[in-house]
């Protein structure tokens, strides 16, 4: 399928500097095809938010330039922000108004009749499961409500492109895999365009039909999930002793296979040379020497082994150090820095 | 006894570096008494051509405004940030340490003095180089700046009930204004005897603020008058009595439910 | 072309400008009704026009103070000035707070045109001093004010919504700027010096020294003193006092669109 430039994002060369600090997007490409689930996946201080900022019109590019939904974000603006919708990283709720009628205002702001109104809240209510919500202040919702309502507020006007900025962080996991679901049923039977941003590679992994990563603001690999892995081509295999004396013997016979890699405590993880097929010859290695094995897992490449391979760096550490509240924008720009 | 006084220096020391800390709470606390005394000093001055009125200059007679303004502001901002100590927990972490809670109370009550201390020397100074003249001279001037950090210990201490009481930072801060309407319906703007209206004169008369104004303005306009001086400092007194009993009460209950 | 952009070039800028601000407004006056600490703003004006034509009423007494209306309505006309810059500073600070908290985005993102929003801010702010301005003169009226003038309170009206454009708009620029709470004395202390260096306890033949000077310099004052015209049906220096407002409202406009410019392009 072409390219419909009206469904579409296009972006070319686009960057924004800062007054102080580092170019926070430096220069990045991307085209998002209509219908498509793009997903931009970085550390924090990657660039992601700003993007996302530029591409709705709510901060201008310092240079290059970018279209969405065939809109040049700097000259057209209000063409762009009528096509899109943007649930970002701040739910931006206000505690006072109840969930039905900040619906009743984003309906009004994009200028829905007045008879219009009052059915698309309902209708969008249902969807996200808020319609017992509804009526109460949005002060008393729990985070994935507001993420839902959030999500809600984005769909008001029927936008053909919808852009998710980290849209469930600090999520629990029923909350999330209800998010996917909405997310993917949007795409694959509304045909909306949705560019989503994240630190998750599961989320990445699982939702995006291609994925672009971001780091210190350049795009350092695209594809689909699968293309991506395949750069690196080759699966990990991950072994656990019983005793853990035998722990060094086990990497001794993983060694023959492959390089070894990060693996959980007391296991031993290589990647190997010859793909999943030297699975056989490891269990045959590994029961010729006499080791008893807990588990043994094959994995697939991951896309922090993209992120490792293209950067140096694990996605996962700099995930842990977000979740733990170490990590920041200065611990992105620091380590952008080094580079 | 000594660690308490450990204690309370600690947390009093907190307070002060907390308070110097903020400079729009210093701007607070210093520039606006002194803009609103220019303004009144300055918009009122006809007011001395009301017969009876018993100061030639209305600079001198609305020095206490600043003063007792002042010790409002510390208290509002005191037990603002006393509220938000318990709102973080931070209360509630220094009960689980040898720290004794009236410590807590000492150390908050003591920025406060520490602060009216600043802000009755650094008025005085002000008010000197603009031309108020001080009747009762140097001693009156020790005694002005005592009054004033007198009167900043006993709202401090209503600011502590009102923090204890809510936990929260919000609702002291929006306490404000009671504490304006204490000054403004008292005899901060006209003696008592020249407010025209009866009810106003009444609610005057009965507003403990207008004896603290009068105590305090006596130094400046009269010199040396006694019952102005009883009323003043008596009144000082008993609202740090009520107040402090008050607040005690206060930090045991909020121990209790702790 | 089909669906909503479709439907964004049909409503186009103009549709678009006011539905934004009728949105904006709506939340406003929304908040400001449905919580109980909407009278907050209404507390001081109410509050300090008790206080002084209460405490101070000896004052018209003073020699050379020639006030027929009485000095109930003489602080009375400086109390709804000081309610309706108010009401525009109290705009600046939702203004500002709307900003931090980044619902002012939701805003940005959706309007066509926005300076529909500044608009909207607006006329809530209208609303808000409307309702204010209206407890307030019942309050004057309980008291005993006596009114003189019949249809020259229209000019006291109109000055009066004059004043509160002007401070919304000075307000709406500086929170835009801010986009924090910092805004929030950058706001109030133009706000409450042009209120208060102004004659506000006296009329302007009565004030000396410093005050004197600034207050003859002070937009207020030409205001303040055609409102108290007005009031005892006496209007003086009207027409310049509605030129020095409206030259407000000209000033300020663009500095709130300044503001606005400011936020978009932080983002």
């Amino acid at each position: 399928m072409g390219l419909d430039e009206r469904a579409g994002i296009v972006v070319e060369n686009l960057v924004r500097e800062f007054r102080k600090g580092p170019r926070a997007v430096d220069g990045i490409d991307l085209r998002v095809e209509p219908g498509e689930i793009y997903g931009f996946l970085g550390p924090n201080g990657a660039g992601k938010s700003t993007t996302v900022l530029m591409l709705t019109t709510l901060l201008p590019p310092t240079s290059g330039t970018a279209r969405v939904a065939g809109f040049d974000v700097v000259r057209e603006g209000p063409r762009v922000r009528a096509a899109i919708g943007a649930a970002l990283q701040e739910a931006a709720l206000d505690p006072l108004l109840t969930g039905r009628e900040h619906l009743r205002l984003q309906a009004a702001l994009h200028g829905l009749p007045r008879n219009e109104r009052k059915k698309r809240g309902d209708e969008l209510l249902e969807r996200v499961g808020l319609a017992e919500a509804a009526d109460r202040r949005v002060r008393g919702y729990s985070g994935g409500m507001k993420r839902r309502l959030d999500l809600a507020l984005a769909l008001v006007h029927r936008p053909r492109i919808l852009f998710l900025d980290e849209p469930t962080t600090g999520l629990d996991p029923q909350s999330r895999s209800a998010l996917w679901e909405e997310v993917s049923s949007l795409a694959r039977d509304e045909g909306v365009t949705v560019f989503l941003t994240t630190q998750y590679l599961e989320e990445a992994d699982v939702l995006a039909d291609r994925v672009g990563i971001i780091d210190c603001g350049r795009i350092v690999a695209e594809g689909t999930p699968e293309e991506l892995k395949a750069e690196i081509g080759r699966p990990s295999v991950e072994a656990t002793p019983i005793e853990s004396k035998d722990r060094d013997t086990v990497a001794r016979v993983l060694s023959s296979f492959g390089e070894e890699i990060a693996a959980q405590p007391n296991a031993v993880a290589v990647r190997l040379d010859h793909g999943a097929g030297d699975l056989a010859d490891v269990v045959r290695a590994l029961d010729a020497e006499g080791l008893r094995i807990a588990n043994l897992r094959l994995d697939a490449p991951s896309l922090d082994d993209i992120f490792l391979a293209k950067t140096g760096r694990s996605l996962e550490g700099e995930e842990e150090s977000t979740e733990t509240g170490q990590g920041s924008s200065r611990e992105g720009a620091r380590a952008c820095a080094r580079f | 006894m000594r660690t308490l006084l450990t204690q309370v220096s600690y947390i009093a020391r907190r307070s002060i570096l907390r308070t110097l800390r903020q400079p729009g709470v210093m701007v607070s606390a210093i520039l606006f008494p002194l803009m609103f005394f220019a303004i009144l000093a300055s918009g009122l001055d006809a007011a001395t051509s009301i017969p009876g009125f018993p100061a030639g200059s209305y600079l001198d007679f609305a020095f206490a405004f600043p003063l007792v303004q002042a010790s409002l502001f510390g208290a509002v901002t005191a037990g603002a940030d006393l509220a938000r100590d318990i709102e973080t927990g931070f209360f509630d972490r220094l009960s689980l340490t040898p720290m004794r809670p009236v410590a807590l109370l000492g150390g908050m009550l003591s920025g406060v003095i520490a602060l009216g201390l600043i802000q009755g020397c650094v008025f005085l100074a002000v008010g000197l180089l603009a031309g108020v003249n001080i009747q009762s001279g140097f001693p009156g001037m020790v005694l002005l700046v005592l009054l004033t950090v007198l009167t900043a210990l006993g709202f401090g201490g209503l600011g502590a009930i009102l923090a204890l009481r809510t936990g929260s930072g919000e609702a002291v801060e929006s306490s404000f204004p009671l504490f304006f309407v204490a000054i403004f319906f008292s005899s901060i703007n006209l003696p008592r005897d020249l407010i025209e209206s009866d009810w106003f004169r009444a609610v005057a008369t009965l507003n403990p603020v207008s004896y603290l104004v009068e105590g305090i303005r006596s130094l400046v306009v009269t010199g040396w008058d006694l019952q102005a001086l009883i009323l003043g400092f008596g009144c000082a007194i008993g609202i740090i009595a009520l107040a402090l009993a008050g607040a005690v009460a206060s930090l045991r209950g909020r121990m209790a439910h702790a | 072309m089909s669906g909503p952009a479709m439907r964004g070039s049909a409503r186009g800028a103009f549709g678009g400008f006011f539905s934004v601000a009728g949105a904006v407004a709506w939340r406003q006056v929304y908040r400001f009704f449905t919580n109980p600490a909407f009278l907050t703003p209404a507390f001081f004006p109410v509050f300090f026009f008790v206080a002084f034509a209460g405490g101070l009423s000896r004052v018209g007494q003073v020699p050379g103070f020639d006030f027929s209306a009485g000095y109930t309505a003489f602080q009375f006309v400086w109390s709804l000035l000081q309610a309706v810059a108010l009401g525009g500073a109290f705009t600046g600070f939702s203004i500002a707070g709307d900003f931090e908290s980044g619902f002012a985005r939701r805003f940005l993102l959706a309007a066509s045109n926005r300076r529909g929003i500044v608009l909207g801010y607006a006329m809530a702010s209208f609303v808000r001093v409307s309702v204010t301005g209206a407890l307030l003169t019942l309050v004057a009226l309980l008291v005993g004010m006596r009114i003189y003038g019949g249809v020259d309170l229209f000019g006291l009206v109109g000055l009066a919504v004059l004043v509160n454009v002007a401070a919304t708009m000075f307000g709406a620029g500086v929170a835009m700027l801010f986009r924090t709470q910092q805004a929030g004395p950058v706001i109030r202390t133009p706000i409450f010096l042009v209120l208060f260096l102004a004659p506000v306890f006296v009329p302007q033949e009565l004030l000396a020294g410093w005050i004197s000077a600034v207050a003859a310099v002070n937009p207020m004052t030409f205001i303040l003193e055609a409102g108290r015209g007005f009031i005892v049906g006496q209007p003086t220096g009207a027409a310049f006092a509605f030129g020095v407002a409206i030259s407000l409202v000209l000033v300020l406009v663009p500095w709130a669109l300044f503001g606005l410019r400011q936020a978009e392009k932080a983002g």
